[in-house]
């Protein structure tokens, strides 16, 4: 009966009180969600300590001397570099590629040759990295498929070892991500394209528009929101541009190119045991992706979008 | 009259071409796209089920040549594949029973309107999707909650997704509020309203967030690495997987060293290659997706479309 009681005016404690099922289901979780994600936070004092494991957080205090190291260490700007051009490419990549993909699927009218391209394209989706590293590894290997089909198209002579070239890393990581993400991307926008207007289409074939320009003057426009909101929000995400890859990836050869700044900080904590210098660049980390998602959130806001929160 | 009837048979004409283009187009490059996903998986098949020894000459690319189960053989030994298995399966399957029970027990709470705290609590969970604290931070965390080295390191620090936890609320909230009011006044309490109506009514979200979450845990392997790298009956087969390719590589780069011959006699001794192992481990590793997936795909792209309209 307690909820029957919901609908009459009373105090703050005595509804909390009639509600004591509702704060049992979720304050205790909420209150792991404190724990997992907020407490770490005070983890952040690191940065501003000598850090020792064994002292703990009594470790000495040195201000922002971490940071001064941090901006003036070649290899931080290096890694930034790394960081904003990997991330880059991902995300002009993961648009234009999802895009175009979730236009030609739309196209594709048998229903059976449709949902089997749609089936095998979000596989990838679904394998670790592990798995995707390997399977680079060996498409890019001296006697791999790559270099195969590159010999034959006369591009190349001799077969190159592709993770080797540092140059190639970034395009190799931009791939790799389209391979593996492209088909997942292009649910979103298909469930866009599926709620324009049919009469539209129709209408402009009526008039004579061809298949491209039904696509350039009805499809492109009908998904346009879905594509600004989406692009805001990973805007946001810039300074992620993946881990998991680079680290599997890396090699003595490529890792002026492959280091990104998670990288950074797990090489400088795990290896080094400077686990302040790593606290301080993942630090900065998280705070340029408050800002920028913040920023992003309220750009999209203004522009009278969805708001994530 | 006529003009137009000119007008309209020109037009078909033109239709025609296009048409006819275009569908050539559209099957060379969905044909390609296809080819593109599928061979590097054919290509690991061929080399996991071909004489590892036979595999370093090369040009493997459509069929095996010599045919053989030694790399799954070896690999089921080396890796201690049986124990690693049981780990990533005890894994994938705690943190789903327990990431879909806790999150929608919470989503189902915090969707109930009148909830005094519902405001507060929502803020605190989808705040959570932007806060990182970082690497050390989280894992001096783990340490003094002393989870680092046992099996429980997989399951609790990742109990719930504030996306998860958006897409199960939006679902709930579809659900008409009319078909708990009843059970209210017959005094039915949450936690029962909850067990008995929301659980069972969720069934389709639930099996786009548990196949999430269950990929997901199946799929980690970097938590092995900072947390159980020095507990061998903790490792993954991810784990087990990601240190054959760290070897495979460095593998193919000294291969090309000088010290390629004692490579070589290394090789014939034990009859495998990490390469070859490799390929066997990730067929391994894979199968579970590629069966449990299929079945799964109506439900996640909804549930995708779901998650996507937010709030």
């Amino acid at each position: 009966m307690s909820s029957v009681a919901i609908n009459r005016p009373a105090g703050f404690w005595k509804r909390l009180l009639t509600q004591r099922q509702l704060v049992l289901m979720s304050v205790p979780i909420v209150l792991y969600v404190i724990l997992f994600t907020y407490v770490p936070l005070a983890g952040w004092t690191m940065a501003f300590q000598d850090f020792k494991p064994a002292k703990g957080f009594a470790s000495p205090w040195v201000g922002w001397k971490w940071f001064q190291y941090l901006f003036s260490d070649d290899l931080f700007v290096t890694v930034m570099r790394n960081t904003l051009a990997m991330s880059f490419i991902n995300l002009v990549f993961n648009f234009t590629f999802a895009i175009g993909l979730a236009l030609l699927l739309n196209e594709v009218k048998n229903k059976w040759v449709k949902s089997l391209a749609q089936t095998i394209s979000y596989l990838p989706h679904f394998l670790s990295w592990v798995v995707v590293a390997g399977l680079v590894s060996s498409m890019l290997a001296s006697d791999g498929v790559f270099n195969v089909i590159l010999k034959w198209l006369g591009i190349i002579k001799e077969p190159k070892v592709w993770l080797g070239e540092p140059k190639a890393f970034w395009w190799i990581v931009g791939f790799t991500n389209v391979w593996k993400e492209v088909g997942w991307n292009t649910i979103i926008y298909l469930a866009a394209i599926s709620s324009i207007d049919p009469a539209l289409y129709e209408a402009a074939q009526i008039d004579g528009c061809g298949r491209f320009s039904r696509m350039r003057h009805i499809t492109l426009p009908g998904i346009k929101p879905t594509i600004v909101v989406l692009l805001i929000m990973n805007l946001g995400w810039i300074m992620e541009s993946g881990f998991e890859i680079q680290y599997l990836l890396k090699n003595g050869m490529n890792q002026d190119y492959a280091q990104s700044i998670d990288i950074y900080v797990v090489t400088y904590g795990l290896r080094n045991g400077n686990y302040s210098l790593a606290t301080a660049g993942g630090m900065f980390k998280s705070v340029v992706n408050i800002i920028l998602l913040m920023t992003a959130n309220w750009v999209s806001g203004k522009l009278g979008e969805e708001k994530l929160v | 009259m006529t003009l137009k009837l000119g007008r309209r048979r020109y037009l078909s004409a033109k239709a025609f071409l296009d048409e006819a283009v275009f569908g050539v187009a559209k099957a060379l490059v969905l044909t390609s796209i296809i080819l593109v996903t599928l061979y590097p998986f054919w290509n690991t098949i061929i080399v996991s089920f071909n004489q590892a020894i036979d595999t370093t000459r090369g040009g493997l690319y459509l069929w095996p040549r010599i045919w053989t189960i030694t790399n799954f053989k070896s690999i089921w030994v080396s890796a201690n594949v049986p124990h690693a298995l049981s780990i990533s399966v005890a894994r994938a399957l705690c943190s789903t029973v327990l990431n879909l029970f806790l999150t929608t027990m919470l989503a189902y709470a915090l969707s109930r309107r009148e909830f005094v705290l519902r405001r507060p609590l929502t803020i605190i969970v989808l705040l959570s999707m932007y806060v990182n604290a970082g690497l050390f931070p989280n894992y001096f965390l783990i340490k003094n909650l002393h989870l680092n080295g046992t099996f429980w390191v997989y399951v609790v620090p990742t109990l719930i997704s504030a996306f998860n936890f958006i897409v199960i609320r939006t679902y709930i909230k579809t659900i008409p509020e009319s078909l708990f009011e009843s059970a209210r006044i017959d005094g039915t309490s949450d936690f029962r309203i909850f067990i008995s109506f929301v659980l069972p009514l969720c069934k389709p979200v639930l099996a786009t967030v548990a196949l999430f979450v269950a990929v997901g845990a199946w799929n980690a392997w970097f938590d092995t690495l900072l947390y159980n790298s020095n507990k061998t009956e903790l490792f993954t087969l991810q784990y087990q997987l990601m240190a054959l390719l760290q070897q495979s590589m460095s593998q193919s780069r000294s291969a090309a060293d000088v010290n390629a011959a004692g490579m070589a006699a290394n090789i014939a001794a034990s009859m495998v290659t990490p390469v070859s192992i490799r390929a066997a481990g990730t067929i391994i590793a894979t199968i579970p997706i590629l069966v449990v997936y299929p079945f799964l795909q109506k439900y996640f792209v909804m549930g995708m479309n779901v998650g996507s309209i937010k709030e």
